[in-house]
């Protein structure tokens, strides 16, 4: 019975947990996770140490090869997936945040003085070619550590973000519902929590994603042309390296492509979250 | 035959609207202007005119879901303009209350649509104890089944029982006045003459109000005490239904009249109807009658001849 009512309750969560989708993403971010957080401590190396023999591929010994220097991928690549995912995590957030607040207030206040002007700063953002902004940027700052690198990316990735929250907003403030709401007499706070604030949640929460995976693979373009942190390890500088060996040509596939396997497999985890949950926000979607 | 006349619950009075789009160079869009009528305890009025006329604006405005430019609105001799506190608001909102146009708009998808009777009982009558006796009853007197019904999503009714929904959620409050947009669109011919019915008998009975706004004539005419019409925001003829429809002066009124099809007259190839003249026609009426104004032509019918 008491499981039975906590299903009832947090209904969503249990449409979550049951749809394949999730499931499918949700156990491979997961499993990215575990690799970044417990990879390093399943080998015996560190980022930078000579780990044995040098052109060794994948083995016992070393999970994913050694490079022509003889250091171990593996533990190259669980290092820069955990700083890779941290640069998702703050430059998604941090693009969300920028994209929901502007959009928001945008969209609050449609048509007014206030949401011309912050649509006018999000299209000069939305034109600026990025990969140029980002290369000056990126060139023009002496030290780049994980969180520079995320602001970096952030800067360029919340436009659109605060372009669909705006529309998503006016659309939903203008529904025939939050006025059915309104003539029942239902206080402001709780208008905005239920009727507009969970509306979006649910696309909030799937642009969150999207940004996350958008960050990631912004980042690891801008580490891959050598614009990444100066000091530190990443999943884009692994695949550089590799790449600046001439990997490939020499046969040292499993430097080059696992890295890269790794990296597909988080974006394509995140993708899979994102499809999942669209079907569990939206009821209409949803199997009956 | 004279009614006494009952008490006055409502008063329009010179109602403005205008919506404004752009900021540089605003485009004005007057959708209501200068409109005024009342509304008398337990009467029903109809407000028909065709889409983009201004009606659903004046239900809206009424509602107070959009503020008036200018002009003002009168409930029981206060202006609801004034109302502003959340407590105001509510007794506002327990007396007058509306059933908007598009009912899958109408609720929020991401709930059961058990919500909108939550709302209003926690909104308006918190102590209640037989809500669900009550809004059962409710959902009887419109036909619905509250078994089948409640605990369901708004997907996955049609749009008839969503309007059905909406008015039962009406019916449990006692109002004063019911703005009514487009009530029976959606039913079908067998529910409709039962939800009219209700109405009217609940008009008689409790003394409520109904402004309904339409585009259907039969309907007006079925139903109504009063008619309104309106033409490209004013409001050009008023007054009393029959008179209305015994005598209607407004060209616009009378080719209203003339393009109702009729139960058991076929269309007829030959003769000439042509709604769009009547851009012309009440142009040349308004310049016929230069400087007359709205004039009353017969007691409680009032005919717009010209808008300086």
């Amino acid at each position: 019975m008491a499981t039975g009512a906590f299903w009832k309750k947090h209904e969503n969560l249990y449409f979550a947990l049951t749809n394949p989708k999730v499931i499918i993403g949700l156990s491979l971010f997961l499993l990215m996770i575990l690799l970044a957080i417990l990879g390093p401590m399943l080998t015996p190396y560190q980022y930078d140490d000579f780990a044995g023999a040098g052109y060794q591929p994948p083995s016992r010994e070393h999970f994913f090869g050694t490079t022509i220097m003889g250091k171990d991928v593996f533990t190259r690549v669980a290092l820069g997936l955990r700083s890779t995912i941290l640069v998702g995590f703050i430059a998604g957030t941090v693009a969300t945040l920028i994209g929901c607040i502007i959009g928001f207030l945008a969209g609050y206040y449609g048509g007014k003085f206030i949401d011309e002007l912050l649509m006018m700063g999000t299209n000069i953002f939305l034109v600026i070619p990025s990969l140029a902004l980002l290369i000056i940027l990126s060139a023009y700052l002496q030290y780049r550590g994980i969180v520079v690198m995320s602001l970096i990316v952030a800067i360029t990735a919340w436009p659109w973000t605060a372009r669909a929250v705006r529309s998503q907003t006016l659309s939903i403030k203008n529904q025939e519902y939050v006025n059915l709401s309104r003539i029942s007499a239902l206080n402001l706070f709780r208008i905005l929590k239920e009727d507009i604030a969970a509306n979006m949640f649910s696309y909030v929460f799937m642009v969150y994603i999207l940004q996350f995976s958008g960050t990631i693979l912004a980042a690891v373009g801008l580490e891959f042309i050598g614009l990444g942190p100066t000091e530190g390890i990443s999943l884009g500088l692994v695949i550089k390296n590799a790449f600046d060996w001439n990997a490939i040509q020499l046969g040292l596939w499993w430097w080059a492509i696992l890295p890269g396997l790794v990296l597909t497999t988080l974006v394509v985890a995140l993708y899979f979250i994102n499809t999942g949950l669209d079907q569990v926000f939206n009821p209409r979607l949803r199997e009956l | 035959m004279v009614k006494k006349r009952a008490e006055r619950v409502m008063a329009i009075q010179n109602l403005s609207k205008e919506f404004k789009s752009g900021l540089i160079r605003p485009q004005i869009t007057v959708a209501v202007k200068e409109v005024s009528f009342e509304i008398r305890a337990g009467t029903i009025l109809s407000l028909v005119g065709e889409s983009g006329s201004g009606k659903t604006t004046i239900g809206k405005l009424i509602l107070k879901l959009l503020k008036p430019t200018s002009g003002n609105i009168l409930y029981r001799n206060k202006d609801i303009a004034t109302f502003k506190s959340k407590q105001d608001k509510t007794e506002y909102y327990r007396k007058v209350q509306g059933i908007f146009q598009d009912p899958f708009a109408s609720f929020n998808p991401l709930y059961r649509i058990d919500r909108v009777f939550d709302l209003i009982f926690k909104g308006f009558n918190p102590e209640e104890k037989n809500r669900q006796e009550k809004i059962k009853q409710a959902l009887k007197s419109v036909n619905l089944n509250p078994e089948r019904i409640l605990g369901k999503f708004p997907h996955q009714l049609s749009g008839g029982q969503l309007q059905r929904l909406l008015i039962a959620r009406a019916l449990l409050l006692e109002v004063d006045i019911l703005v009514a947009d487009e009530l029976i669109s959606m039913l079908d011919a067998s529910t409709r003459i039962g939800v009219l019915n209700l109405l009217v008998e609940l008009c008689k009975k409790n003394g409520m109000s109904v402004l309904f706004i339409t585009h259907d004539l039969n309907l007006g005419y079925y139903i109504s005490d009063y008619t309104l019409i309106m033409y490209q925001g004013r409001l050009v003829e008023r007054g009393q239904t029959k008179k209305i429809y015994q005598n209607p002066v407004h060209p616009y009124t009378r080719m209203l009249f003339e393009s109702v099809p009729d139960i058991g007259r076929r269309w007829n190839r030959e003769e000439d109807f042509l709604p769009e003249q009547i851009v012309d026609d009440v142009n040349k009426f308004y310049e016929k009658h230069q400087g007359k104004g709205l004039i009353e032509v017969d007691e409680e019918h009032s005919v717009l001849f010209s808008c300086d």
